[in-house]
Parts: structure tokens; C-alpha cells; sequence
């Protein structure tokens, strides 16, 4: 019998504000323990909340982005639950008004892994719909010690977005592209740096297998501790395989919740899922409903930029990239920001694009902040497509200017490497190799075409290289034609 | 004669004249502490030294400069500790200062002791204090009301010139009447409640407890207004108080709901009250009778919405952070159960349990959503009511002091103590209670005005014009 997955994400992302979702204190990842903790963030009795207006409209940003209803009222409400790296044992999150109902994750194909790429799964451009956004706050980190234990509240109170997928997914490389996909838009509304080794983008799975055909979902196992979009990939392939087994053997899958172990590659029983935990929430007194209709979904709407897949088609469209470059170049906000950039001044768009994903980004994977200025590729682009330099020597001239910063025409006339198509120039020098080289003249005359290159090189060397080729070409043709 | 014993406007306008100096009323107020505490135990503790650095250094051109007032021991004074009369507190010293101990410090108040209150203000008697019982300085074997009973006994008992109580259902009017002084509760919003430790959220509000309405009003001045801390902090200027409450009752219209006068109520308080009433009609007022239909369902919506809160707000009380921590522990659940098992007194885990229920799936319809349901309907009747009228007029208490363990053994009996006051917090009004004459065994009795949200201008007009013509706030029990 074959079967099939189906798996729904719940993913918890961390906003990018100044400050944290309910005080003052700095929203920063990385600080020493305890250093941003506040009364209101320790929850120190008599201490109260005050929502973060930043944190609002980020939310209502990403839910823009990604197509979901906006409310127009939201509200607060507390989530009772007793957990030590809670300083209230509350959450104050969102229940049943969220901020965002609905919207898609439309799958990209450049967002699968690979070697999905060409399958068809991979070019249906799927939509994974959701199910709603909600904001909340986060927790303290617990760390545990030989003997005791810590907690650090820097994290505590942090602003907390949770997105909730449906259950549309149905394999680990669609988990993958949904991850790469839903993330890289995060990264282009600015909301969040998404890191998941930072913990800033945090994924929970509900996975579950059914036989093909059956309408009704099996029971469900939910998977903690994904760490990275490849790793929900490896843990979902594993843990449908597990449940595959039982099930084939007669088994029953019980609703349970898995750790993955990334190291051993497995998952492993963490608890059984009893019966569903009563949260018993209530809007939280301490906070007004929040109102999205009065400036916030204005201000969240006026910052709304190009989506990654409306800037691939328009670099497609107006500037006449491939489509590999228009999609190497749209994942990659800033990169892609410096393309725009650097390429404003030149026709030739296209060698920009070649010089940044050929020759750039072999030497620099980071593109977060580019030294070099974005006019000498522009200048250098303009060099290569005027035919004052070759593209080899264009070469020549990119890896000085990683090195030097220098303007590429300076680098140019320092290194000599001007190119020469004036064909005065050429022809003496076409002259003196046709004179030099006999046996190649002979040979192709005889019908060797190809003895050409030789005569070629020749030039070229006598050159340095500058000589323009395809004008040697046409001239050495014309002189050996008589 | 004492410095203890004066109001705090006429403190203040020795203080401006340079008639006195701060110190002489902190050492006047410690000397008769000395002498009534013993038997009140209105205070859990006080700071001599400190006080008298404070007045050394109290600015007496300030609106409060130089005059001391004594602080419940629920909202959070920067190096103090704040036990809520609490064994789960116990050890917990403030990190910062609540708002209204900012605002009393910029305004040149001396903070003098802190005073006792039922366990986290929850109780109509402050025998649910984990700390001390304080009785009632007209009757020492009678109790002072709750939860701000601490400080409502210090202000009657001439030990404090003024004290901040907190008012969750009646905390501050009714031990206010039961004392015989001037309790105001404001409207939800008016004061910030950032650094009150939180009963339930929705309804706490802190106020000034006082001998006179004036000094209410002058109080009120100073720690009214907006804070950027609190969300549900109003964004409204704040009228002047002091002027306005000197304007003439002519043409005030008091209303008199007719629920409020229910059979079976104690007569004395019933006479005292009519004849307020009478007083108010012959005075210029325009006494009108009004309808709280939904009144009779206070004391029951009240106990599911403040034990609802109260259930998740108490929930921080962990051990984890600060406060006491049960030893020997096994491990976090534990840690959690055993601390609160052993930190809360009887009535407060009898709240929690109650809260927890009411919130509980499969319960919140029937009982939270419902109150909340009922709790609008309350409102309407309330902004119905003051369609016609100015302000509300009732008692404040149903019966006078009753004896200290008189209804310690019926919980219910205990509630139905602030019968008349629930109402203001649920709907959100501002109330004041001041008294109004004295039982034949010689307890005070107190009437009750509620006005308008944000309106407490007409509260303290028809009150300071009723206390212009009265001498029930001059009396003092004989200690």
C-alpha cells in the first residue's frame, strides 16, 4: 500500500523591533544573561504591560505579505500555563482575535532543495494556505547546569510572531521550500532576521500518514527541536518513514511528541500527548484591544516593499535577466538591492548580473554589506559591452578591484590592458605573424581552418592580450582570403 | 494638642507659613504610634530614621510638601518590602517605585509606614492578614473593614495624617466607613495602578484614605492623571479638584437608587443614610429615586471576574524569582506547588481555586463570559442612571464594625460586606465614602456618592458641601 503525509507547520518568529512587546527594555539577541530585564519583563509583582506599536505593525506587515485578513480590532489575552522560564506563568498572546486570518505561502521552485528542482512538484507553484497570525510574547531561556539551573530573561518578553500553516504540506522538500519561501519574505519586509540557529525563527511539525485515497487524517505526531530548514527537511523524512512502518505492520501511531536528534539523525519520544491542555484564556485586563484601522495598518501598508517573486518577474521583464539570475539574485535582498544599484548606470544589466553571481559571490558569500563600490560595476559592465576590454581581461580586472576598490578604468590603464580594435594597429601586427608562420599559413590554405588560432595567438601574444579578438579574426580571414 | 491629630490641608498651611517644621510632625505622628499601636496594629512597619531624613529634606513649597502619609502595603516603594500581608512575599524587597509613590515623592510627601491589608486585598475585614489582625480604634474588639483596613484605622486612630488604600470592590470606602474617615475610589483609569500589586486587574484603583474631603481632593490632585506605563491609564487632564469641590450643591441632582435600600438592612445605617438624604434635599440638591436593575447580581458577577484575574495574577508567585521558595524541593513542579501551598493563607487559595474554575473549558461560558455579559448591563444601567443625575447616593456598608472572628467562618456572610460597594469598580465609576453619623453603640457609619466616570469633581463637591455643614468628621475615638 503506499501512503502519504500530511503536515502542517507552526512557525514562531521574532520581531525585529527596537524594544521588546510589552516594556522598554532592547529586543537583542546576544547580550549577557539578564542584562535587558525589567520589572515588567522579570513580571515583578505590580509591574504592567504596555504593547509595542512596532510589534503591531510588523505583523500586520507580514500578514499583508502574505495575503491574510487583517483585523481591524485585535486583543490580548492571557495563556495559564506554570513553566519556571515563564516569569508570569502567563503568556500574553492572542487567542481567539488574531491579528491575521488566512493568506498563502505560494511554494517557489528556486525555494526547493536542489535536486527537487526539476520535479513537478517543485513547478506547481503550490499554495500552502495558513491559518492565522498571531502575536505574543516570548519566553525566558532555561539553561541547565551540572547541579542547577539558570534562567536568562533577556529573552523573556521578546515580540513573538506565530504563523500557522494548514495541513497542505505533503513532503519534506515542500516543508523546505514553504521554510525557505516564508522566510526569505520575512527577510525582505525587514520583520525579522529569521536566523533558526539564533532561535529567531523557530518551527514546530505536526506530521501524520495516511494510505492514498483515505479522506481522514492518521493520528498525528508533533516534532520539537528543528534547528534549521534542513533539518525539518531530514526529521520529516525520517519520522514519515517511522510512522510508515508502524502503520504497515498493523501498528498504531499514537499522538505523541518527538524530539529530533539531528546528530543521530532520529527522532525520539519526548511525552505523550494527554488530553489537551486546558490554557484557559481570558483577554487580559491589564490591555486595551488594539484598533489596526487607526494608522497602523496604514503605516504597516506604506512599508510594504517589492515581494521576492514580483521582483524576479520584474527583473525578467524590464531588465531582461535569465531566469536563473533573476532568481539568484531576488533571494538575496541585499544583493539583490546592490544589483539594483549597481547596475542603474550601464546598459549592459546582464554582465552586471554575470560579474555579481559568477566572479562576486565565488569570492564573497556575504552579502549583507558589499565594500566595492556599486558604480565600478556599472563601469566595468560598460567596459566589457563597449568592447574596450575583453571578457577574460574583465576577469583581470574584477580580481584587482576586490583587491584595491580601485575604479576598474584606472585598474585598466594601470595594468596596460586596454584593448586594441584599431585596425591599423592590428594589421601590422597581422602582417608580421602571417610573415612569421609559414607552415600555419600553409596549413590553412590547405583547408585547416584552424591553423587561424595559432596565427591568433600570435597577435594576442604580441599584444599581451589587448588585441581585440574578433577583429584580429576578420582581418587575419581577410588577409589570408587573398 | 498633637500635630497627629490635624488634617493635612491645615498641616500644610501651618507648613507654608513656616509655623511648623516637617520634623515636628513626624515626630508628633511616631509619638502617638507609640501610644495607639499596640492596640490598633494598623501598621506592619515604619521607618523612624528614614521619615525624618525625608522631612529634613521635604521641599515645602510642593503641594504635599512635608506632610507624611502611610502607604498600604500592596504598591511597590523602591527598597522597601511590599508583602501584601503576605507569607509568599516574605524577603521580597521592591526594585522600583509604583507611580503614585513617584508622584507623592515629586509632590514633597514624607512616606511613613506601611499598613496592613487583608492577604493580596482580598477580604472586607483584614483578619485575612498572614501578619497581624488591626482593629478598629472606636472598638478594639471589632474590626477596621478590609482590605484597607491598616490604613483606614491609622487615619481614624490620629496615627497617620493620611494613608493610599486600594479599592478592588469597596477596599478603600468600606473600611473607610467602618473608621469613620473620607475613602475616594476613582474612576477605573484615573490613577495609575503601575506598581499596585495586582487582586484583579480590571477593577483595582488606588485612592487617597483621609479625614477630610479636602484632603481627598488634595491627594487625588497629586496622583491622578495619565501614565505611559499603564495601558488602561486614561489620557485626560485633571480638573482642579480643590475648586471645584467648593462650588454649591444648588443645582445637583443626587440619586437614590432604590435597590439599595433592600429589607433587612441594619436601621441605624438605613435612618443615618435617609436623613443625609433629607439633608441634601433641604440643601439645595435636587434628590431624585433611580433604578440599578441589575444591581442585586454585584456580589456574584464580582466574585467570578476578581477571582477570575486574580487566579492568573497571583500565578506569579512561584519561588522562582523572588519571595519565599519552598526547600527541598524535587523538582519545578514541586517547587511551584509546595511554595504556594505553603506561602497563600486559606482565602486566597480559596479565590484562586474559584478563579481557576470559572476560567475553566467548559465552565467560562457559563460563568466568566456570562459575568462579563452581566457586567455590561450594569454599565448601562449605571449611564443610564446618570442621565439623570449628578452623582449616586447610598450606603456604604450594610451593617457598621462587626466583632473581629464574627464571619471569619462564613466566607459568604464576609462578602456580602461590600454589597453596596462592588458596583463602582464593576461599572468602573468613581465612588466616595464619608461619614454620616454614628450607631448608638458609637460606631461610625458611612454614606456612600458614586458619580460619573473621570467626573470625581462632582463627588467631592456634593461631599465637601454635606461635610461644610456636618461635625461626624470631627470626632475621634477615645484611645
Amino acid at each position: 500500500m503506499n501512503y502519504e503525509a500530511v503536515i502542517g507547520l507552526e512557525v514562531h518568529v521574532q520581531l525585529k523591533t527596537r524594544s521588546k512587546m510589552f516594556c522598554g527594555c532592547k529586543n537583542e539577541y546576544g547580550a549577557s544573561p539578564n542584562t535587558h530585564a525589567c520589572p515588567v519583563c522579570l513580571g515583578l509583582p505590580g509591574s504592567l504591560p504596555v504593547p509595542n506599536e512596532e510589534a503591531v505593525r510588523l505583523t500586520i506587515l507580514t500578514g499583508m505579505m502574505l495575503g491574510c485578513k487583517i483585523a481591524t480590532v485585535c486583543k490580548f489575552d492571557r495563556k495559564n500555563y506554570y513553566y519556571p522560564d515563564m516569569p508570569k506563568n502567563y503568556q500574553i498572546s492572542q487567542y481567539d482575535m488574531p491579528l491575521c486570518e488566512g493568506g498563502a505561502v505560494v511554494l517557489d521552485k528556486f525555494a526547493f532543495p536542489k535536486e527537487c528542482q526539476k520535479d513537478p512538484e517543485a513547478n506547481a507553484k503550490k499554495p500552502i494556505r495558513l491559518v492565522r497570525i498571531h502575536l505574543e510574547e516570548d519566553v525566558a531561556k532555561s539553561f541547565h547546569f551540572e547541579e542547577t539551573s539558570g534562567i536568562d530573561f533577556n529573552r523573556a518578553g521578546t515580540p513573538l510572531m506565530e504563523i500557522v500553516s494548514e495541513a497542505d504540506i505533503a513532503s519534506p522538500a515542500e516543508a523546505f521550500a514553504y521554510l525557505t519561501t516564508l522566510r526569505r519574505i520575512l527577510l525582505y519586509g525587514n520583520v525579522s532576521d529569521a536566523d533558526m540557529e539564533k532561535g529567531q525563527m523557530r518551527c514546530d511539525v505536526n506530521i501524520s500518514v495516511r494510505p492514498v485515497g483515505q479522506k481522514e487524517f492518521g493520528t498525528k505526531c508533533e516534532l520539537k527541536n528543528l534547528n534549521s530548514i534542513s533539518g525539518v527537511r531530514r526529521a520529516l523524512e525520517h519520522e514519515i518513514q517511522r510512522q510508515i512502518e508502524v502503520v504497515s505492520k498493523g501498528g498504531k501511531i499514537v499522538q505523541e511528541t518527538r524530539r529530533w536528534d539531528d546528530v543521530a539523525g532520529q527522532t525520539f519520544l519526548m511525552r505523550v500527548k494527554e488530553q489537551a491542555h486546558d490554557y484557559r484564556y481570558f483577554p487580559d485586563p491589564d490591555l486595551l484591544p488594539v484598533r489596526t484601522d487607526s494608522g497602523l495598518s496604514d503605516a504597516a501598508k506604506a512599508s510594504l516593499p517589492e515581494l521576492p517573486q514580483q521582483k524576479k518577474d520584474r527583473l525578467i521583464r524590464e531588465l531582461a535577466l535569465s531566469e536563473y539570475q533573476a532568481e539568484v539574485l531576488s533571494s538575496d535582498q541585499p544583493l539583490c538591492a546592490y544589483f539594483e544599484k549597481a547596475s542603474i548606470a550601464t546598459k549592459n544589466k546582464a554582465g552586471v548580473a554575470n560579474f555579481l553571481i559568477n566572479d562576486f559571490l565565488a569570492t564573497e558569500p556575504d552579502t549583507s554589506s558589499i565594500a566595492i563600490p556599486p558604480e565600478h560595476f556599472s563601469s566595468l559592465a560598460d567596459l566589457v559591452g563597449e568592447g574596450k576590454i575583453t571578457s577574460s581581461q574583465a576577469k583581470t580586472v574584477f580580481a584587482e578591484l576586490v583587491k584595491t576598490n580601485e575604479a576598474p578604468a584606472a585598474i585598466v590603464a594601470r595594468l596596460g590592458l586596454q584593448q586594441i580594435s584599431d585596425s591599423s594597429q592590428l594589421e601590422k601586427l597581422c602582417d608580421d605573424a602571417i610573415a612569421a608562420n609559414p607552415r600555419s599559413v600553409a596549413d590553412y590554405k590547405a583547408g585547416k581552418k584552424n591553423a587561424i588560432n595559432a596565427l591568433k595567438g600570435n597577435v594576442m601574444k604580441a599584444t599581451k592580450g589587448q588585441a581585440n579578438p574578433a577583429v584580429v579574426d576578420e582581418i587575419l580571414a581577410k588577409k589570408l582570403a587573398s | 494638642m498633637s500635630l497627629a491629630q490635624e488634617t493635612l490641608s491645615s498641616l500644610r498651611k501651618k507648613l507654608s507659613a513656616r509655623e511648623i517644621a516637617p520634623e515636628e510632625i513626624v515626630r508628633d505622628l511616631l509619638q502617638r504610634m507609640e501610644k495607639t499601636e499596640p492596640k490598633i496594629k494598623g501598621y506592619l512597619r515604619w521607618d523612624a530614621e528614614d521619615a525624618l531624613r525625608q522631612a529634613k529634606e521635604a521641599d515645602i513649597s510642593k503641594p504635599l510638601g512635608g506632610v507624611p502619609i502611610a502607604i498600604k502595603d500592596n504598591i511597590n516603594t523602591r527598597g522597601d518590602g511590599c508583602t501584601c500581608s503576605s507569607k509568599i512575599l516574605e524577603g521580597y524587597v521592591a526594585p522600583y517605585d509604583a507611580t503614585v509613590i513617584t508622584k507623592l515623592r515629586e509632590a514633597g510627601a514624607i512616606l511613613l509606614g506601611r499598613t496592613n491589608l487583608d492577604e493580596f486585598a482580598m477580604g472586607s475585614s483584614t483578619e485575612n492578614s498572614a501578619i497581624t489582625t488591626t482593629r478598629n480604634p472606636w472598638d478594639t474588639e471589632r474590626i477596621p473593614g478590609g482590605s484597607s483596613g491598616g490604613s483606614a484605622a491609622v487615619v481614624a486612630a490620629r496615627s497617620a495624617i493620611a494613608a493610599l488604600g486600594s479599592d478592588t470592590g469597596g477596599s478603600i470606602r468600606q473600611p473607610a466607613a467602618l473608621c469613620g474617615i473620607v475613602g475616594l475610589k476613582p474612576t477605573y483609569g484615573r490613577v495609575s495602578r503601575y506598581g499596585l500589586i495586582a487582586f484583579a486587574s480590571s477593577l483595582d484603583q488606588i485612592g487617597p484614605m483621609t479625614r477630610t474631603v479636602e484632603d481627598a481632593a488634595l491627594i487625588l490632585q497629586t496622583i491622578a492623571g495619565p501614565d505611559p506605563r499603564e495601558n488602561t491609564s486614561k489620557n485626560l487632564p485633571v480638573p482642579d479638584y480643590l475648586s471645584l469641590m467648593r462650588q454649591p450643591l444648588k443645582g445637583l441632582r443626587v440619586g437614590v437608587p432604590k435597590e439599595y435600600f433592600v429589607s433587612g438592612m441594619d436601621r441605624e445605617i438605613e435612618k443615618a443614610v435617609r436623613i443625609a438624604v433629607d439633608w441634601y434635599a433641604k440643601n439645595g440638591a435636587e434628590v431624585i429615586e433611580v433604578s440599578l436593575p441589575n444591581a442585586e447580581a454585584a456580589i456574584a458577577v464580582y466574585y467570578i471576574i476578581a477571582t477570575a484575574e486574580a487566579s492568573a495574577n497571583l500565578a506569579r508567585f512561584d519561588g522562582v524569582r523572588y519571595g519565599r521558595r519552598a526547600k527541598d524541593v524535587s523538582d519545578a513542579i514541586d517547587l511551584h506547588a509546595r511554595t504556594r501551598a505553603e506561602g497563600f493563607g486559606p482565602e486566597v487559595k480559596r479565590r484562586i481555586i474559584l478563579g481557576t474554575y470559572v476560567l475553566s473549558s467548559g465552565y467560562y461560558d457559563a460563568y466568566y463570559n456570562r459575568a462579563q455579559k452581566v457586567r455590561r448591563l450594569m454599565r448601562q444601567d449605571f449611564t443610564e442612571a446618570f442621565k439623570k443625575c449628578d452623582v449616586l447616593l447610598t450606603p456604604t456598608s450594610p451593617t457598621p464594625a462587626f466583632k473581629v472572628g464574627e464571619k471569619t467562618q462564613d466566607p459568604v456572610e464576609m462578602y456580602l460586606a461590600d454589597i453596596f460597594t462592588t458596583s463602582a469598580n464593576l461599572t468602573e465609576v468613581c465612588a466616595i465614602s464619608i461619614p454620616c453619623g454614628f450607631s448608638t453603640a458609637g460606631l461610625p457609619i458611612g454614606l456612600q456618592l458614586m458619580g460619573p466616570h473621570f467626573e470625581e469633581e462632582k463627588l467631592l463637591r456634593a461631599a465637601w458641601n454635606y461635610e461644610q455643614a456636618h461635625e461626624w468628621h470631627k470626632q475621634e475615638p477615645k484611645l
